[in-house]
């Protein structure tokens, strides 16, 4: 009896030591949850969902400040990823910070631009190039469609133009009609 | 010659419907009023317009040269002046235009200067290059640039070449018809590719149910001074699929992931030894091509065509009938739908397949999957199309491509023998284009990350920048003022410094206020100077009892 309760001691020391060890030996650096969240994120930066860019957001989601569901440019299917990720159900976009719009650029009108650089302090990702009193233009490939040099602008130049739907951007679509097939034959 | 051959796992024998195309002989087709000139006719990279509207333009121009290293130049198929250089229908099956030069010729064909190229005289590198600028690709449906496949890689050899002669697909009989008729210049472009891959052993793969093409190309190979053995090899769909000829005629598989080059062999399509013999001993660049027009017309059969002519010049040209269905581009197992029929030819039209009624019936209505593994048994690329297929449909691509879902040639075997009708090719496509999509997206929000990221670490560091900056100029301001009274340097504390600042403001104003002595002082009455006097003393009074508070306050500190 008494070796036995020696045994579970030496060994619950043992363990607790190498657990001990490995927490401070094996740590990981930042919040790896957090890193999670944000790789999910679309990293447009919008702020819609109420925190200044999508990192602060995958940080507040992580420590459970934040519902999973403020973010209109991930839409539903970034909800529902957010849910697998942290194993809860998935709940529909909260409309209050907005909804999915088809993804777009910004397009500055050249000819109205008065070279103010507004646009560039507001643009998050440096995507506006231009100096003061030069006339500005968009980076298309590297605007996120956030929208925020939009309110800045003094006279307003810039718009958002919707990506056009082009053969480097085509998608094959679900094959719906044979579904709706099966449907009609198992219905009959 | 018996060379053992092997097997690949699985496959199908549709009919083959060569005979109704490769009997008549070759024409070439007419030349149209317009040509429509796509610019993104390979894999990699589109080319880039060299001509602007109004240029006139020779046969055999280049309009568009390469961009970056995976792609190939585009050229005039004809002379004439250039009209549009815009978005216009192409053969895709999404129906969406895309850049194309188009060309009002002039009818006089006339060519620009060209002569052969001496390829032992030129370095291999450079004679790549010089192809790729010939708008050379493949042409047996992968279109990818010659140039590129042409290089045996870091290792400076590739032991095997292999000339794929097969033409599994049904229908289509183009390559069948070229080994017919130019045996001998389909050889002389494989001799340049030997030079090119410093191979050893040639093997051309032909399907035995071309008895003609064999004997043409067997005897163009006796004349030849190095060995080509031409393998004669069972009819099987889809044994002219790169993979699959590899791996008959040498046994040899091409690993998950891996390319031929790296277990020593390459694999060229017959149509492109003989583009690559033209452009080498003629200088011609790839402007036309052999396309077989069949399936539901009068007369099937091949045509030379310019790259750029409307397919429905040559549906006329064969003789189109009533009750047309459709057209694919292609053979019926791998072919796409065309959208419409003003889409010109491309270097990838290798068939155009008009489909009617009677020929290719519509499919039953699709039913669910019995999980019956016929389409396992016949897939060549050993995969399992029925999971696959549940995967797609669900939208758990994650899963399809732990299945290997790009190991897929989309051959079409499964959909073929599938009991369910199931358009399972077509689930496999909207997968792959799903996964690449996400890709993208994924690339382009890191990329949005990182310069997110960065900028905040610019403004960071802007914003240290500018305080230090400022505290230097503080520092440089204290150290000028301490300078001048010198008694106050012994002791260079905040307070003081402050004190200076303050004092030597009040002193600098003061300063002003004399050199802006008022002019109404000169001849004053002693009532008048007495009166300010009286003004100055309770100045002077206010001005002391204003200071009291601040020494007070220094003592404090
Ligand atoms: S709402 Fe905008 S800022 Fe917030 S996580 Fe989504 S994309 Fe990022
Ligand atoms: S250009 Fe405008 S819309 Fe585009 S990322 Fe910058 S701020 Fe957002
Ligand atoms: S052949 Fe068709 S029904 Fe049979 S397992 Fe494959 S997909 Fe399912
Ligand atoms: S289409 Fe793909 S899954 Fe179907 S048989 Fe061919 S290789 Fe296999």
């Amino acid at each position: 009896m008494l070796a036995a309760i020696g045994v579970m001691v030496v060994l619950a020391v043992a363990i607790g030591l190498v657990l001990g060890w490995s927490a401070i030996r094996f740590r990981v650096e930042g919040n790896p949850l957090a890193e999670k969240i944000d790789a999910i994120l679309p990293q447009t930066q919008c702020g819609q969902c109420g925190f200044p860019g999508c990192r602060p957001y995958a940080e507040a989601i992580a420590k459970g400040e934040a519902d999973i569901n403020q973010c209109p440019p991930g839409g539903e299917e970034g909800v529902k990823k957010l849910a697998d990720l942290l194993g809860v159900e998935p709940k529909s976009l909260d409309e209050t910070h907005g909804t999915p719009k088809p993804k777009s650029v910004a397009f500055i009108d050249e000819r109205t631009c008065i070279g103010c650089t507004l646009c560039i302090q507001a643009c998050p990702v440096d995507a506006i190039s231009g100096a003061a009193k030069q006339m500005h233009t968009i980076i298309a490939a590297e605007c996120t469609g956030c929208e925020l040099c939009l309110p800045p602008c003094p006279v307003d130049c810039i718009s958002m133009v919707p990506i056009a739907e082009d053969l480097p951007h085509w998608k094959y679509k679900h094959p719906v009609v044979m579904l709706k097939l099966v449907a009609e034959t198992e219905s009959a | 010659m018996s060379r053992e051959l092997h097997r690949f796992k699985g496959g199908v024998h549709p009919p083959d419907h060569k005979a109704e195309s490769n009997r008549r002989p070759v024409h070439a087709a007419p030349l149209p009023k317009k040509l429509v000139i796509p610019l993104r006719q390979h894999l990699g990279n589109p080319a880039k317009p060299v001509v602007e509207v109004g240029d006139p333009v020779k046969k055999g121009q280049m309009i568009a040269a390469a961009d970056g290293y995976i792609s190939a130049a585009v050229h005039a198929s004809s002379s004439g002046v250039v009209t549009a250089i815009d978005l216009q229908p192409v053969p895709h099956i999404s129906g969406l235009p895309d850049l194309c030069i188009t060309i009002e010729t002039d009818g006089r064909d006339e060519w620009i200067d060209h002569a052969p190229l001496d390829y032992l005289a030129v370095e291999p590198s450079q004679l790549r290059m010089q192809l790729r600028d010939m708008g050379l690709v493949g042409l047996g449906g992968a279109v990818f640039p010659t140039g590129v496949k042409l290089d045996p890689g870091a290792t400076q050899q590739c032991p095997t070449l292999i000339i794929n002669g097969g033409e599994c697909e049904p229908w289509i009989t183009c390559d069948d018809v070229l080994m017919r008729q130019h045996a001998g210049e389909v050889l002389e472009g494989v001799a340049i590719m030997r030079h090119l891959m410093g191979s050893t052993e040639i093997l051309v793969g032909i399907e035995d149910n071309k008895p003609e093409a064999i004997a043409a190309m067997r005897a163009a190979a006796a004349r030849l001074d190095f060995a080509v053995e031409v393998v004669v090899i069972p009819t099987l769909y889809p044994s002219g699929g790169a993979k699959q000829m590899t791996e008959i005629l040498t046994g040899k598989q091409v690993p998950s992931g891996k390319r031929s080059t790296d277990i020593g062999l390459q694999v060229f399509n017959v149509g492109t030894a003989y583009a690559l013999a033209r452009a080498v001993h003629h200088g011609e660049p790839l402007i036309s091509r052999l396309v077989t027009v069949t399936g539901h017309v009068l007369r099937p059969q091949n045509f030379e065509v310019l790259i750029g002519t409307p397919m429905h010049t040559l549906i006329t040209l064969a003789g189109d009938r009533d009750g047309t269905t459709g057209v694919l581009m292609g053979g019926p197992m791998m072919g796409v739908p065309m959208p419409n029929l003003d889409v010109p030819v491309v270097k990838a039209t290798n068939c155009i397949l008009v489909k009617s009624k009677e020929l290719f019936p519509p499919l039953p209505n699709a039913l669910p999957c019995i999980r019956c593994t016929r389409c396992a048994d016949a897939c060549p690329a050993e995969l399992q199309p029925q999971e696959l297929f549940r995967f797609a449909k669900a939208g758990d691509f994650g899963r399809a491509q732990e299945y290997h879902l790009f190991d897929c040639i989309e051959c079409g075997c499964c959909s073929y023998v599938c009991p369910s009708h199931i358009p399972l090719v077509d689930f496999y496509r909207y997968a792959k284009s799903e996964i690449w999509a996400h890709e993208k997206d994924k690339r382009a929000s890191d990329l949005a990350r990182e310069r997110h990221e960065f900028r905040q670490f610019r403004l960071e560091r802007e914003k240290k920048e500018k305080a230090e900056k400022l505290a230097a100029k503080a520092q440089a301001k204290r150290a000028e003022l301490a300078a001048v009274p010198p008694a106050e340097r012994a002791v260079p504390s905040d307070a003081d410094a402050k004190k200076a600042l303050i004092a030597a403001a009040l002193a600098r104003a003061q300063a002003k206020r004399s050199d802006a002595a008022p002019k109404n002082i000169d001849h004053l009455t002693p009532e008048q100077l007495h009166q300010i006097e009286e003004i100055e003393a309770r100045r002077a009074k206010i001005r002391e009892l204003a200071r009291q508070p601040l020494e007070s306050e220094e003592k404090n500190t």
